[in-house]
């Protein structure tokens, strides 16, 4: 019997209802649509309706709300001081969708939607515009002087300027791609391992060897659950320093 | 990136392994990496900035400010109920030192009131002793004088006794009564 597996088939967009072209675009209603739409759901249960009673003394729906929130306003403190409360709301909700997107990612049959570079893509875009436009819009041209170091001698500038430039441009690069290969790479890795389970059961004597890659799967599992907050935290405090490149461009 | 999957491809000569609906799958994506199928994006960026933005919303609006405020009143209560407790602590505080005052000029006026009672009762028995020993003095004088006075009658009345003695004796001796004044002043001069 033959038994064969697609480690990419799950990150597949099917559409749930097809709207028509727009030249070689396909506009559609997909489950990656659905999900985002859960996903704000989801966080609208924890942080909207768990919240309704403002109780005092928080239940456990409650208290999850708030620790998120202080978590956050923590990190955004660190990173920014006390000028970067205007942007809570941003890396709040930055932080929850990527965090409840990677995790509905890990429900088995799930679609991951970070694993899609052009989701995180658009995240990143959206944080770096909001750097440049808020940073132009509060400084001015003098936001720009972001890209000279200060105190460093001319003919080095001619050097280092550029440098700057690219390591700003690489940014919003960098930071989707950081989190769509680490979400891409562990689905894709777990569900080899979780086939390598099956091909060794099937494979006569060998199946006395399939317990290794089930463990090794557990430990994968475990591991892309640590990834899946870990890069959403990532995310959410790459995107408070580049927030407080806006604020204090100073370098 | 149409790359094709090792996984999926069949390698040469080896069709008869493949699912035969299985081929016809991933051929309908033309094997494509989805991640990287560009005709989805538009429509991927759509639903991205409605989804997120409605998130954004959300939390901007309804959800970040009542957790803000959650936050606030817990602390402005718990800042309120530590400072009724150290108000009732300092008032307790007060309290016990009032206490204690009130308990020492209890003590202070109870000595006083006994000191005072002493000193009255002291000073009433020394005049009624006083005037006792007065009374008792002049009750002594005034035997003294009566002592006196019935001595000093006793002591005429000798006088006279033994004038009349003398004279008596005087006459019996000589059968001539003695001459008053001559008596008076043998009389006299015995007396000393």
């Amino acid at each position: 019997m033959a038994v064969t597996i697609d480690p990419i088939e799950q990150f597949e967009l099917k559409p749930l209802v097809s709207l028509g072209h727009i030249g070689h675009q396909q506009l559609a209603f997909t489950q990656s649509a659905l999900y985002m739409f859960a996903a704000v759901g989801v966080i609208a249960l924890i942080t909207v309706v768990a919240t309704a009673s403002r109780s005092v003394v928080p239940g456990r729906m409650q208290s999850l709300a708030e620790i998120f929130y202080e978590f956050i306003a923590d990190t955004l403190h660190q990173a920014t001081g006390d000028g970067g409360k205007r942007f809570m709301p941003l890396v709040f909700s930055l932080f929850m969708f990527v965090l409840i997107l990677n995790l509905f990612g890990m429900i088995p049959y799930a679609f991951a939607v970070t694993s899609h570079l052009i989701i995180t893509f658009g995240l990143a875009a959206l944080v770096i515009s909001v750097v440049v436009i808020y940073g132009v819009m509060k400084h001015g041209t003098h936001f720009f002087g972001l890209f000279v170091p200060s105190g460093v001698p001319k003919p080095l500038l001619a050097i280092l300027v550029p440098i700057e430039i690219i390591s700003f441009v690489s940014r919003p690069i960098s930071l989707s791609v950081r989190l769509f290969a680490n979400v891409l790479a562990g689905h894709i890795a777990m569900k080899i391992f979780a086939f390598f389970v099956v091909q060794l059961l099937l494979a006569g004597a060998w199946s006395v060897l399939s317990p290794l890659p089930l463990f090794l799967t557990i430990a994968l599992t475990a591991l892309e659950f640590l990834v899946a907050a870990l890069q959403a935290y990532v995310f959410a405090t790459l995107t408070a320093i580049y927030l407080n490149d806006a604020l204090h461009p100073g370098h | 990136m149409a790359q094709p999957n090792p996984l999926t491809t069949p390698p040469p000569g080896a069709d008869t392994q493949i699912v035969p609906g299985h081929v016809e799958h991933t051929e309908a994506h033309s094997g494509a990496f989805p991640p990287f199928e560009t005709s989805g994006f538009l429509s991927q960026l759509i639903w991205l900035a409605l989804a997120f933005g409605l998130l954004y919303y959300l939390m901007d609006k309804v959800a970040l400010p009542r957790i803000q405020a959650i936050l606030h009143a817990r602390a402005e209560r718990l800042r309120a109920d530590l400072d009724q407790a150290q108000a009732m602590k300092t008032e307790a505080d007060a309290a016990g030192i009032a206490y204690e005052t009130a308990l020492r000029d209890a003590q202070g006026k109870a000595r006083d009131i006994a000191q005072t009672t002493r000193n009255e009762l002291a000073a009433e028995a020394e005049t009624k002793r006083k005037a006792l020993e007065a009374e008792l003095n002049a009750k002594l004088s005034s035997a003294e004088a009566t002592i006196r006075t019935r001595t000093e009658a006793a002591m005429g009345n000798v006088r006279s006794i033994a004038g009349e003695a003398a004279s008596a004796i005087v006459e019996r001796l000589t059968g001539q009564a003695p001459d008053p004044a001559t008596l008076n002043r043998a009389l006299d001069a015995t007396a000393h």
